[in-house]
């Protein structure tokens, strides 16, 4: 299986998506952002960064890449695509994810490890039981999700909100468990169809023991096994 | 060729923490403040007409999910 990572001038985590996917035993590839090609590639991650120097709104500027057109092109195939904090604020400037984030509540940059629960979702990239708990780290100032009240009864109908802030025991406060002021606590969402997920914790940096975790493995593999055609297996 | 001046503000509904953080600090100032939003203000310099204006906002410059904009000619030529 090959991933191919876009590099939009600012990225800054584009090389721990690229060894988080290898220690999976997959190909990984940087795409310009420049590139308009993303044939070969099974599945795409725009990763974390500051693309553009957040200029004028997170997201708002890289969206309008030459690549952006073919990841449009590729996620409505159906193909797997996934967006990791500042590509979480890509894919939702993009409108393929609806919503948008805004800045932290108490307008600080959050840095630290987080819990998220597995909600019972449709979304192509994890495959852990609902209500598992997951520890990965959040890195980031515009993390503070948002949608229309219309927007979120019809996510939650469909299935798509995919991850959400808790506690280490998978409890929610009901002042709010999101480190950024988060609508609902959600960190992750995914299309109707399940093939295009946005989250604000990075996966990528939970992939090896000596960082504190392998939690976000699971992310990575869930998609590796759908594209294989393995069953879904569960993760604890 | 013609100037712009756009404001572009959070919508109504939406939470602006910067505008709240102004808000708290200029009570604790003892103004008695009710309510601050904080947005961005875009100066264009352009040939285009008013209608591909509002174009660059609705694509670009404002985002309709959360944010309004008001645009104001402020000089033709």
């Amino acid at each position: 299986m090959r991933f191919g990572v876009v590099v939009f001038p600012g990225s800054n985590c584009e090389q721990d998506v690229v060894h988080a996917v290898r220690l999976l035993g997959c190909d990984a590839e940087y795409v310009w952002h420049q590139d308009t090609d993303l044939s070969g590639f099974d599945a795409v991650v725009l990763p974390g960064g500051f693309s553009y120097g957040d200029y004028l709104r997170c997201g708002a500027v890289a969206r309008f890449s030459p690549i952006m057109n073919e990841v449009v092109r590729f996620a409505d195939r159906g193909n797997p695509v996934i967006g990791i904090c500042n590509g979480f604020q890509i894919l939702t400037e993009a409108h393929l994810l609806p919503g948008a984030l805004l800045r932290n509540v108490g307008l600080k940059f959050v840095c630290k490890p987080t819990h998220l629960i597995a909600e019972e979702s449709v979304c192509h990239w994890l495959d852990v039981n609902p209500g598992t708990v997951l520890r990965i780290p959040v890195n980031h100032n515009e993390g503070n999700y948002i949608c229309d009240p219309q927007t979120l009864e019809r996510m939650k109908a469909k299935g798509q909100i995919v991850l959400r802030y808790c506690d280490a025991d998978g409890s929610r406060r009901p002042e709010g468990s999101a480190p950024n002021g988060a609508l609902e606590d959600i960190a992750g969402i995914c299309n109707e169809a399940g093939n295009v997920f946005g989250l604000m914790p990075h996966p990528e940096r939970a992939v090896d023991p000596v960082s504190g975790g392998i939690d976000g493995a699971a992310i990575f593999s869930a998609i590796v096994r759908r594209v294989a055609g393995i069953p879904e297996s569960v993760v604890q | 060729m013609a100037r712009y001046e756009i404001f572009v503000t959070y919508r109504e509904g939406i939470f602006d923490p910067p505008g709240a953080t102004a808000k708290g600090a200029l009570k604790n100032l003892g103004y008695p403040v009710e309510e601050v939003r904080i947005g961005k203000y875009i100066q264009l310099q352009t040939e285009a007409g008013p209608d591909a204006v509002r174009e660059m906002c609705e694509k670009l410059l404002a985002n309709p999910v959360i944010e309004d904009f008001r645009i104001e000619t402020a000089e033709e030529a």
